[in-house]
């Protein structure tokens, strides 16, 4: 999977983000540390903040397309 | 006892539960490990659950949580999430202060690191 495929998705999902970042950590398209930051996650705890970003990503988690991932998460 | 009853004991009973691929003799995942560590180094007394056996131990397991990824780590049966988590937690000092609120401040003298497998059904 593209980063730029990645980070599409997240864009999507977290349109009011004031950051999106997307770091394809081996170069193989399958292991990546994605930054997201957004008000949204303001005033919830990371466990809830992560599941946000599992949801906007459901599908290429769940194909395998994704096979590891890294996820930092910053409110406002 | 059904799977997904047997998992959720381990959650409810086990003060801190890590659901790892691996075990802490022989970790095999990255992740696995660094959840390891950063609980290891908190002083925790994990109980490690290697998901790896059968498959339907880790889809059992996120039908429980609603997390998808592995390692999940659960303290006093509350899913404190993966290595991610745990890691930004360990560097804050939150993770040491979730211990002792949900363990008692000598949570330390618990008992040592341990392995439990799940029982095939």
């Amino acid at each position: 999977m593209s980063v730029e495929r990645l980070r599409g998705l997240l864009v999507d999902a977290f349109p009011e983000a004031e950051d999106v970042d997307v770091l394809d950590r081996t170069g193989t398209g399958d292991h990546f540390l994605v930054t997201v930051q957004s008000t949204r996650f303001s005033g919830l705890g990371l466990v809830d903040q992560h599941r946000l970003v599992y949801d906007a990503l459901a599908e290429p988690l769940a194909d395998g397309t994704i096979h590891e991932l890294r996820i930092k998460t910053k409110g406002d | 006892m059904e799977l997904r009853e047997q998992i959720q004991q381990v959650i409810d009973n086990e003060p801190v539960a890590l659901f790892m691929k691996g075990t802490p003799q022989l970790v095999m995942c990255g992740n696995s490990h660094r959840a390891l560590e950063a609980l290891r180094a908190a002083g925790a007394p994990v109980t490690a659950v290697d998901v790896l056996p059968d498959p339907r131990y880790r889809q059992e397991l996120s039908a429980i949580s609603g997390w998808p990824t592995i390692p999940q780590v659960f303290v006093g049966g509350e899913l404190i999430g993966g290595a991610d988590i745990v890691e930004e937690l360990a560097a804050s000092g939150e993770l040491e202060e979730k211990l002792s609120g949900a363990l008692g401040g000598d949570y330390r003298a618990g008992r040592d690191e341990r392995v439990v497998a799940l029982a095939a059904v």
